[in-house]
């Protein structure tokens, strides 16, 4: 048979005009310089260089003494590199009374979000489910006010929360913040998961059923080993909300109990003394930094899910 | 012994009504296709008995129990989906055993009857595999295997081969069959595809907008349709249907007159009196068409090849006939040019006869 197969294939190469044959053959050939690739390179590193560049400052600054800051080249790297800034920002820099600089902040932001994010996750994702594959009567209007709550600026609710937990006997403390956090991030998440459950295949779901799980089951053993993706993003949006909220910081709780944030602008803001540019950068990064981690280690995954959930729903 | 009873089965979500006033009986054993084109119903009715779906009105019985309010899980059923709807997370083994260890089985139990079912479906090397890393094939056997293990004793199956190819689909049709064949179980199964119907059927039930057209054996079905829905439905091509009337013949038997041409009715057994001037409708299925042969007793009728289709085993052939399109089966060896006169003879044995105003079979 390949005999055959190799006999039809030179009888029509046999046949082609010489001139055909020295015509184009194989992979069309591209160009490395086109007009399309300096505008898409070009334009990607405009905004790049927009992102990057007060970054660069920044990081340049903090490793400056105060001598060099003020020759005023801001620019300019570092002559002689000390680490100095970010030591005093994190452990001795003066926010008004106490000078025991960032770190007190850093835990408190820690004692903030992990709970914040957790709780928060917890409960929406169950929202979600439940939203999602569970059509209870009413799930509708329960939807859509929750969607609405989304819409309605935060600063019209700031004085009734103040309220309701100052009546429950929580303003103040770390808890109370840890409740708002949670119930600010409801809308939003909900939504999330519940876009993300929806498109679940529903067959996966009915099989379960059949094969007699419950609510719980169901939620345990099926969606959530199926939905890491969502429940990353979910962290992620929630651990940097919270981390890089200020006004429900500065609100709810008390001055030993402030978030970084806050302690953040009580440390750039201070008016006593000189403006020490190098301190405020570093302390600056330092409170960016747990973010720009979080992105780092699971970014891909973020993506993804973003992706999925924007898609399907 | 009555196996699944659905009575006055109603369905409504909101204002809209899917199903109403359905009854159905399903005898032990027996293999039941509930046959239709997508949004007829067929899978809503699945759902309702698997009791995924909350009835508005109505009782559903599973071997002489009331499950109108039982939970899926209590019913008696296996479900196959057509996504297979395998836990992606985990192993076949895990997809196996999950409804039993969610019942609490002990496991020596739990491990005999996956044993049972993969030796059965023959997926015993597949155990430790992931669902991602099987066939579309595969998959759909451990899907089946999932509701093997459950030892219950009413199968439904989801259009469980749509989603495979054409040689694969007729693969499992015959392992289904097979199964069907040595489990002796109740099995309802929904499809699309008259071909698994007729194939796999003890008896089919055809649906439309959500009432049952007609419910028989494959035979009858195919050959004797109730509606002239049932009869344009199965069947491939479709049979042909001729708009005419009820005329009296010269002998005074009644014959059918369309276009000023006459057919003999000769053999045709009709239900009720043929009243000439009656409007009616004949269907004639491609293959009860005999070309350019003269059987005894019917009239030959000219007609023009227009296109015609070799299919191997068949030669399809779409001809020209008093301004209508006609298909017509003839054996593959026997081969017509377009443009070709030919004459017609029908089998009146076998052909249909519907009223048409009503489109009911007379």
């Amino acid at each position: 048979m390949s005999d055959r197969g190799q006999l039809k294939k030179t009888a029509h190469l046999s046949e082609v005009p010489a001139a055909w044959e020295a015509g184009p053959r194989g992979a069309k050939p591209r160009r490395l310089v086109s007009t399309r690739t300096i505008v898409v390179y070009g334009t990607l590193f405009v905004a790049a260089a927009y992102y990057l560049l007060p970054l660069y400052v920044m990081i340049v600054t903090s490793l400056k003494g105060m001598p060099e800051i003020r020759v005023g080249n801001i620019f300019s790297p570092p002559l002689e590199i000390t680490f100095e800034p970010w030591v005093k920002a994190w452990s001795s820099a003066c926010t008004g009374l106490n000078c025991d600089g960032l770190s007190r902040g850093f835990w408190n932001s820690v004692m903030i979000t992990v709970p914040s994010t957790i709780i928060s996750i917890a409960v929406a994702s169950i929202n979600g489910y439940a939203l999602s594959n569970w059509r209870f009567k009413g799930a509708d209007i329960f939807f859509t006010i929750l969607i609405v709550g989304a819409f309605i600026p935060y600063q019209v609710m700031l004085y009734p929360i103040v309220i309701v937990l100052r009546e429950i006997g929580l303003y103040g403390s770390l808890s109370g913040l840890v409740i708002v956090h949670t119930i600010f991030g409801m809308p939003i998440l909900t939504l999330l998961f519940r876009n993300y459950f929806a498109g679940l295949p529903e067959e996966l779901f009915k099989a379960a059923r059949v094969d007699g799980a419950g609510f719980w089951g169901i939620y345990f053993k099926i969606m959530v080993p199926m939905s890491l993706p969502i429940f990353v993003v979910a962290m992620i949006l929630q651990v940097t909300g919270i981390w890089n909220d200020f006004l429900f910081g500065v609100v709810f709780t008390r001055p030993e109990y402030y978030p970084m944030t806050v302690q953040l602008n009580n440390i750039v803001n201070s008016v006593q003394g000189v403006k020490e540019y190098n301190v405020n950068m570093a302390a600056t990064i330092l409170t960016g930094a747990v973010p720009l981690l979080v992105y780092f280690v699971s970014g891909r995954l973020f993506v993804r899910g973003i992706a999925a959930g924007a898609v399907k729903g | 012994m009555t196996s699944v009873s659905v009575k006055d089965l109603r369905l409504s979500f909101g204002q809209v009504t899917v199903l109403d006033q359905l009854n159905l009986d399903i005898q032990e054993g027996e293999f039941l296709v509930l046959l239709g084109s997508s949004g007829c119903g067929k899978s809503t009715l699945l759902n309702c008995i698997a009791g995924l779906l909350d009835i508005t009105d109505g009782q559903i019985f599973i071997n002489g129990r009331n499950v109108t309010w039982d939970e899926p899980k209590d019913r008696g059923i296996g479900m196959v989906f057509q996504s297979y709807a395998l836990y992606p997370q985990m192993t076949v083994e895990k997809n196996l055993s999950f409804g039993l260890k969610v019942a609490k089985m002990p496991q020596g139990e739990i491990d005999k009857r996956v044993a049972r079912a993969a030796e059965i479906l023959q997926i015993a090397p597949l155990l430790k595999r992931k669902p991602s890393e099987l066939s579309g094939g595969q998959r759909q056997r451990v899907a089946i295997g999932r509701a093997l293990v459950r030892d219950v004793d009413v199968f439904l199956f989801d259009e469980p081969l749509s989603n495979l190819d054409a040689k694969l689909r007729s693969e499992l049709r015959v392992e289904i069959k097979r199964l069907h064949q040595s489990l002796k179980n109740t099995m309802i199964y929904v499809t699309h595809d008259q071909i698994e119907a007729l194939t796999l059927a003890d008896r089919i039930a055809i649906m439309k907008g959500g009432v049952i057209q007609q419910l028989a054996d494959p035979n009858t079905i195919y050959n004797a349709p109730d509606n002239m829905f049932v009869a344009g439905f199965i069947g491939s091509p479709s049979m042909n249907f001729l708009k005419g009337e009820i005329a009296a013949g010269a002998d005074g038997k009644p014959v059918f007159a369309a276009d000023g041409v006459t057919f003999s009715l000769h053999g045709y057994r009709a239900g009720e009196a043929l009243a000439p001037g009656r409007k009616v409708v004949l269907g004639v299925r491609p293959e009860h068409v005999a070309v350019d042969e003269a059987a005894a007793g019917g009239e030959l009728h000219e007609a023009v090849v227009d296109i015609e289709e070799p299919m191997g085993a068949d030669n399809l052939l779409w001809l020209k006939h008093a301004g209508h399109t006609m298909a017509v089966r003839t054996a593959g060896s026997r081969r017509f040019n377009p443009g070709t006169k030919v004459r017609l003879t029908f089998d009146m044995t076998l052909a249909s006869l519907f009223d048409a105003a009503t489109e009911e079979r007379i």
